[in-house]
């Protein structure tokens, strides 16, 4: 799921970038070609190219909401198979339980790749992050209460006294019936 | 740690939600388990060599066996053990194909089939006083249609038809106190002899009529000057007694109810004899034997009456029963003890000097002394009589000798172990040659490979057969040294007759066994015997080249207030290390919880007058014994008073002669139990060895209840004294049973219940927190099991996990009992088919795995039973989750599943205890039971959770692992490939 996200978002491999709007001539090694003047834009490939920039910008914002809100549809997948899953420990619950944590978290770790393509300056990446993460963490959340759930953490008095020793004991006393 | 604990809990849940199975399959019997067969001391023993196809001899023995032997491998080819109350007083053969006992006391005569020792009959001859038991079978007498047999038992003569059994006549002859000693039936005559003595001054002979049992004379006559008491029997006429002072002999001649009496001196009889005599029961042709300062003499009776010494030999001489050879001669067999070897010789009855036959037989010193030789005849190739000899060493021991060589011997002494002690083997040394190796490896493979035939359903019967022998032979298992599960262990064990003995657990063989001299009769040590085993030195930290040993307590008489014998044996030699007495008298060991320098263990012995003494003799142990002076307690339980005493261990005895290792010890508390409604039949303590892993029990709902594990908790079961005798004794009314548990540092009586209507026997185990005891419920009319659980209820408060979190508890801080910790007992009873012998529990190296009880049956196995099923907190609904923790919902009564009788399709004849070792695999637990027959198994009460069984194919797995790398490899490069052709697509 993750991956296929990731292709998704960065679906665009390689770009030429044809608008350079590098002015200074001394930079570039290759001259203009001829009937190319440098200087004079037109205004209305300008605003062509303007607009073509709002598009873009909004699309990746779009883009971002979208893998913000993704995780918020594995919610309910997961909080299904968890109630499929019982409260029982074996090999199934163990393993949807697992998952269910282990998946928010390597989410955490890599929120930053996650809107590494619709870093724009344009858009504002701050929200859709805040989402993805609060979302994540309700997921970790739903993992850990499962992970009470059967039992598996530290919680009770039981977990952290079922192997203590038996205290010793200052007085011995031995004896009993006469051998015979 | 948190992962641990989770771990653990999983575990515990995974393993707590299923049934252990115990049962095994056909092949695993004989895999991880031993079996021996012994019969005991023999006491009588009769040869069947005439006209017998396979020549044996049938033998009755101290343990209460009878037997028919191989005599030509020593080999049991029948085995009747009887009621330990059942004492066997006579054996015989009648008619040539019965096998006649006469036991519990002349009350039960019993006819065993010859050939395959199936009974033919039983006769219960009642009688009125209980008297000597006498047993007489002529040859050639007929009552009517029927051979019978004489028997006079209970103060009464009875002939009985040796062909069912059934009572001919029967005659009284207790008229006048009269103790019959000797039926003397003369062949073809029709009168038979009883003959006694009546109080200890008057000699009486009856003459009956043996057709109908008519009286037809009695004759008495009055000795003044007293009898000593044993008669012994020179001819159908003549008996030898000796006068209360053991200083005259008196020959009686009772010839046809004539009486007369004979006196002599012993000082007359030359030789220079002094001090008192003592008569031995002896049967020799016209013999009699005299034991005076310490030898034996012997002592012709001559036609005329007269008496003359023939021969004066040694104490340790044993002397047989006379042989009728073919020509009318009467021959007996003598054993002496030389060093090293013993001497066998056969004489005739008429000629002392000369010999028919003079043996000399290598003989180990370990096997003491011989105590009885039974000879027997055969006709050898040139017409000339051979001889054979049975002989009973004083290890208990049996030997048969022919031909001057030992054709077999059976170690009988194992048939009455009275302690048992686990030791280490000593640990595996470094420098196995690389051959060895090899060839290890090799066997190993090919073995391997047969299993992994087996596994697979590809083996051919012969395969099966092999894998068998390889299961069965592993050489593993008798190896000399430590395995790396702890399977291998020596088993100590002390025998009635005071012999150790070190068996190995892999195959049961002895590995060493030691006759203790300070076990073995001697000038300041009359009736020796050994009491307890306790271990002694146990090095396993710091002191590992030290070998580890055993003490062995013994006491140099039968009452409490003898002499003391002590001596410590080295378990891996066999060898004793040193020994001390005959010393103080020892009532009680207490192994202390404090070991020295050495690891040596400290010991209490307590004498009769309540002193303490310590054990080693050392200032080390001194110095550490003086730091814990304060602590130590002792306690008593008088059964016979019914008083149960605290002690405390104060300062140094005065004695005349110093001795700093002597201790006065004062009085504490007492609990007395009132003697017109309490009696003291049974106790139980924990196993000062038994470890437990925790200290909290976690219920279904997570909570905690603490155990209240002490090692000074005692059990102890009380009865009605009208109570005491069997079941059916009493009416439910009159009976009931009380249990306590005692604190017995401060006295405190922790739990008190009492049970209505319940008697005795009562069995009890006790461990970690809980006493599980078996009793018998008159209203019910059913044996009962009952467990009491104890928990700490001043522990239940410790509930914050923070605190919990950081350590800062006092679960695990020393406590005192004089805190007065509240307790809570819980208790269920359940109703339970066998009655029980003993009671033992598994034990295991940590204490983390689920406990068993093993039953000892009154059909003599061990019965394998969960402690979950004797768990007070079954309901009989109960919920999901006390199900998922493995609570079995109540039933009335305890299941006995087939499949976990430990002992499988075998019986432990007489069995008398079980003991548990701990291996040092933690699931599994060494069980080895001990009666006349020895069993020993390994038990893994959760199965072997933390092994793989010995079964498991490594070669399956290797090459399962392999085919799945090759796989991954293979399937690797294909996809490497295909994802290529893909790009270039």
């Amino acid at each position: 799921m993750d991956k296929g996200k990731a292709v998704m978002g960065s679906g665009r491999r390689w770009a030429v970038e044809f608008t350079d709007n590098s002015t200074s001539n001394s930079s570039r090694d290759i001259p203009d070609p001829p009937g190319f003047t440098r200087a004079s834009h037109d205004p209305d490939d300008s605003a062509v190219s303007k607009q073509k920039k709002d598009a873009e910008a909004n699309w990746k914002s779009q883009k971002a909401w979208e893998v913000a809100q993704a995780p918020f549809k594995n919610l309910f997948m997961m909080g299904f198979m968890m109630w499929m899953s019982g409260s029982t420990v074996h090999l199934f619950s163990i393993g949807i339980t697992f998952s269910a944590l282990w998946q928010p978290i390597n989410a955490l770790r890599g929120v930053g790749k996650v809107f590494e393509p619709y870093k724009d300056n344009r858009v504002d990446l701050l929200a859709p992050k805040l989402v993805f993460i609060a979302l994540n963490l309700v997921g970790l959340g739903m993992g850990i209460w499962k992970l009470n759930t059967l039992g598996l953490l530290p919680t009770h008095v039981s977990d952290w006294v079922s192997s203590l020793p038996p205290a010793q004991e200052v007085e011995y006393s031995g004896g009993g019936i006469p051998l015979y | 740690m948190n992962m641990a604990i989770r771990v653990f809990l999983l575990l515990l849940i995974i393993f707590s939600s299923m049934y252990p199975t115990l049962c095994i399959y056909e092949d695993q019997v004989g895999h991880m388990d031993w079996h021996q067969q012994y019969i005991g001391k023999v006491k009588h023993a009769v040869f069947h060599t005439q006209k017998a196809a396979r020549k044996r001899v049938v033998v009755s023995t101290e343990e209460n066996v009878v037997a028919s032997l191989d005599l030509r491998r020593g080999e049991i080819f029948w085995r009747h053990v009887l009621g330990p109350k059942d004492v066997i007083d006579a054996l015989d053969i009648a008619l040539g194909k019965y096998v006649i006992t006469l036991s519990s006391g002349g009350t039960i005569l019993r006819a065993w089939n010859l050939p395959d020792g199936q009974m033919m009959w039983e006769s219960t001859l009642s009688g009125s006083t209980p008297s000597m038991s006498l047993l007489s079978v002529p040859t050639n007498l007929k009552i009517g249609k029927d051979d019978v047999v004489f028997v006079y038992g209970s103060g009464c003569l009875y002939a009985v038809a040796s062909i069912d059994g059934e009572v001919i006549w029967k005659k009284e002859l207790t008229s006048e106190g009269v103790h019959i000693q000797q039926l003397i039936y003369p062949d073809g005559t029709d009168i038979i002899y009883a003959v006694g003595l009546a109080g200890l001054t008057q000699f009486d002979a009856y003459q009956i009529n043996v057709k109908t049992g008519e009286l037809l004379k009695h004759s008495s006559m009055v000795f003044p000057a007293g009898f000593s008491g044993d008669l012994s029997f020179i001819t159908s006429d003549i008996a030898v007694t000796l006068d209360s002072t053991g200083s005259i002999l008196v020959a009686v001649h009772f010839q046809d109810g004539e009486i007369s009496f004979h006196q002599t001196q012993v000082s007359e009889l030359g030789w220079d004899f002094s001090g008192p005599a003592v008569l031995l029961l002896t049967k020799l042709p016209g013999m009699f034997a005299l034991e005076i300062n310490k030898s034996i003499v012997f002592i012709k009776v001559t036609n005329e009456g007269k008496l003359e010494v023939v021969d004066k030999l040694g104490q340790s001489t044993a002397v047989s029963e006379s042989l009728n050879l073919s020509e009318g001669q009467q021959a007996f067999g003598l054993i002496q003890r030389g060093d090293g070897k013993i001497f066998l010789s056969v004489k005739l009855g008429s000629d002392w000097t000369s010999n028919l036959l003079q043996e000399t037989i290598q003989m180990d010193y370990q096997r003491g002394n011989a105590h009885k030789v039974f000879i027997n005849t055969y006709v050898r190739t040139d017409r000339s009589n051979g001889f054979r000899a049975l002989i009973v060493m004083e290890d208990h021991s049996l030997f048969l000798l022919q031909q001057g060589e030992i054709v077999w011997s059976r170690e009988d002494g194992l048939a009455s172990i009275t302690d048992v002690m686990a030791s280490e083997l000593p640990v595996e040394k470094d420098g196995v040659s690389v051959a060895k190796v090899e060839h290890n490896l090799f066997e190993w493979l090919k073995g391997h490979l047969l299993k992994l035939k087996g596994t697979l359903m590809i083996a051919t019967p012969d395969d099966v057969a092999a894998i068998q022998k390889l299961r069965l032979q592993s050489s593993e298992k008798s190896k000399m040294t430590r395995d790396h599960n702890g399977f291998r262990k020596l088993l100590i064990v002390l025998t009635r007759a005071g012999k150790l003995f070190a068996l190995h657990t892999g195959d049961g063989r002895i590995v060493w066994s030691l006759f203790l001299d300070s076990l073995r009769k001697s000038e300041t040590c009359q009736n020796p015997r050994g009491l307890s085993l306790h271990q002694w030195q146990d090095p396993h930290h710091h002191v590992l080249d030290e070998n580890p040993s055993v003490l062995v307590v013994g006491r140099c008489d039968h009452s409490t207030d003898s002499p003391g014998v002590l001596s410590v044996v080295d378990t891996y030699t066999g060898q004793e290390r040193n020994h001390l007495g005959p010393t103080h008298s020892i009532t009680r060991v207490i192994p202390l919880p404090f070991t020295d320098s050495a690891e040596q263990r400290l010991h209490l012995l307590l004498d009769v007058n309540r002193q303490a003494h310590l054990y080693p003799r050392t200032t080390e142990a001194l110095d550490i014994f003086q730091r814990e002076l304060g602590n130590i307690y002792w306690y008593s339980a008088d059964v016979d008073k019914g008083i149960l005493k605290g002690h405390a261990v104060q300062n140094n005895c005065i004695l005349k002669i110093a001795d700093s290792y002597c201790f006065n010890t004062r009085d504490l508390w007492s609990i007395i139990l009132p003697s017109e409604s309490e009696k003291i039949i049974a106790t139980a303590t924990r196993n000062l060895n038994e470890a437990v892993h925790t200290q909290a029990k976690v219920t279904s709902d997570q909570e905690v209840m603490y155990k209240y594990i002490s090692k000074n908790l005692l059990f102890l079961a009380t009865v009605a004294p009208k109570a005491v005798g069997p079941v059916g004794s009493v009416t439910p009314e009159e009976s009931w049973l009380v249990v306590y548990v005692i604190d017995t540092v401060t006295g405190r009586i922790l739990h008190r219940m009492t049970h209505h209507g319940s008697q005795g026997p009562v069995q009890a185990v006790f461990s970690e927190n809980w006493v599980v005891y078996h009793y018998f419920n008159l209203k019910a009319h059913r044996y009962e099991m009952s467990v009491i659980e104890i928990y700490d209820q001043s522990r239940s408060d410790n509930k914050d996990i923070l605190k919990l979190l950081l350590g800062k508890h006092n679960l695990t801080s020393p406590i005192t009992a004089y805190s007065r910790p509240e307790v809570i007992a819980k208790s269920q009873s359940y109703f339970f088919t066998h009655s029980v012998k003993t009671l033992a529990v598994t034990s295991t190296a940590k204490g983390i795995t689920s406990k068993q009880l093993l039953l000892g049956t009154i059909g003599d196995q061990v019965l394998a039973l969960d402690k979950r099923f004797l768990d007070p907190r079954r309901t009989v609904n109960p919920t999901q989750a006390e199900k998922e923790e493995g609570i079995i919902p109540l039933t009335d009564s305890l299941p006995i599943i087939p499949q976990s009788y430990v002992t499988h399709a075998l019986k432990v004849e007489g069995l008398r205890g079980i003991a548990t070792v701990p291996a040092k695999l933690e699931s599994t637990t060494l069980v080895f039971a001990y009666g006349v027959d020895l069993f020993f198994t390994r038990l893994a009460p959760s199965r072997t959770y933390d092994s793989l069984t010995e079964d498991f194919s490594y070669a399956l797995l290797l090459i399962t692992i392999a085919a799945l790398v090759i796989a991954i490899f293979v399937t690797w490069i294909w996809s490497e490939k295909k994802e290529l052709q893909e790009k270039w697509r």
